[in-house]
């Protein structure tokens, strides 16, 4: 299975954050967002992971990027997992049918029956920028991340100077 | 590759370092002062330290998880201030050696025992310099591809084995033996 590379516009897909409740991608359109799928709640790399972004959310929270986390676990799983670890980020249940989201992104692994341990970054407009996968032991740490998204900030920036420029009495109004 | 794992910045005359400067080896450790990890591989780098003697240099970064551990900035700040009075060292340690006592309240206590001035180390606090380095040290962590505490990087490159001391060991002989070719 090969995972979805950058330029791929990201599949749309609608999960469960809570039992009642679901997180579609395309209400995130206009946001830079970024899926991490991990291979399963509570396993040591994964929590290490996740507790690291938990903790990077004000650095996140400068591009205004969401982001979200996703395994093959079940609601009631991911619940207890973020109360214990005290985490902030929405965790989504690709649980039912099982893996579904991560194959439409070519990250699941059909030996575990999990995930792999997967990073994509989407720009507001739903594409996808960079996305890497790493191996199943290792925290891919936050560099890769926040470099996709300092240079996409970098592109909007620029790309908002030259919109602006033809229109300079915009900016009075 | 797009995940580096390299050390960004360099070591530079701006780090808390022991050892010196030419050594062969340097280890970086990206550090939480209230991180039970991080507690644990104290005395690992020490014992470390000892054994490779001249052919090591050490250098410690902040990287406080906030949201877990609730005293490891306030921590931080303290050694930082005290490095502004030479003794860094002192309070890195100190502080790691009595890491379960760690709480705001002993930090003044620990201070007047390494022996620094407290209006100095107060005001140093206050002023916000000392925080501006730690988030500084933190933002070059993230950049350099940190992804938990007790992170090591060895000669720029992020070590991801255990933070144990035979592995550890090995590693720095590894590289110890690329750099004596």
């Amino acid at each position: 299975m090969t995972s979805l590379k950058a330029g791929t516009l990201a599949p749309n897909f609608s999960l469960p954050s809570t039992p009642d409740q679901k997180v579609s991608l395309s209400e995130l359109r206009g946001k830079s967002v970024v899926l991490v799928f991990y291979p399963a709640d509570w396993s040591p790399v994964c929590s290490d992971q996740l507790g690291l972004y938990n903790e990077l959310r004000p650095e996140f929270s400068e591009f205004e990027a969401q982001i979200i986390g996703i395994s093959v676990d079940g609601i009631w799983c991911h619940l207890a997992f973020a109360k214990d670890r005290k985490l902030h980020t929405p965790l989504l249940a690709d649980f039912e049918p099982k893996g579904a989201v991560a194959r439409l992104y070519g990250v699941y692994n059909e030996k575990s029956g999990e995930a792999e341990r997967a990073l994509f970054v989407i720009d507001p407009g739903g594409v996808i920028r960079w996305s890497y996968v790493s191996p199943v032991g290792i925290n891919p740490g936050a560099d890769g991340i926040l470099r996709a998204l300092a240079s996409m900030a970098e592109h909007k920036n620029s790309r908002t100077a030259q919109e602006v420029t033809p229109f300079p009495s915009q900016e009075k109004a | 590759m797009s995940l580096s794992g390299t050390l960004a910045p360099p070591v530079s005359k701006f780090d808390h370092a022991q050892g010196h400067a030419n050594a062969p080896v340097t280890l970086v450790e990206y550090g939480d002062y209230q991180c039970p990890y991080c507690g644990a591989a104290y005395p690992v780098v020490k014992r470390l330290q000892h054994a490779l003697g001249n052919r090591l240099r050490f250098v410690f970064r902040n990287f406080p998880l906030t949201q877990a551990h609730p005293y490891a900035m306030v921590a931080a700040e303290a050694a930082e201030a005290a490095a502004l009075q030479g003794k860094f060292w002192e309070m890195h340690d100190l502080i790691y050696e009595n890491q379960p006592d760690l709480a705001p309240d002993v930090l003044l206590a620990w201070a007047e025992e390494v022996g620094l001035d407290l209006k100095e180390f107060g005001t140093a606090i206050k002023q916000g310099e000392v925080t501006k380095r730690i988030k500084e040290d933190r933002m070059s962590g993230i950049r350099s591809g940190v992804n938990g505490t007790p992170c090591f990087f060895i000669n720029g490159t992020r070590y991801d084995g255990p933070a144990e001391n035979d592995s550890l060991r090995t590693a720095l002989e590894e590289q110890l033996s690329k750099e004596e070719l």
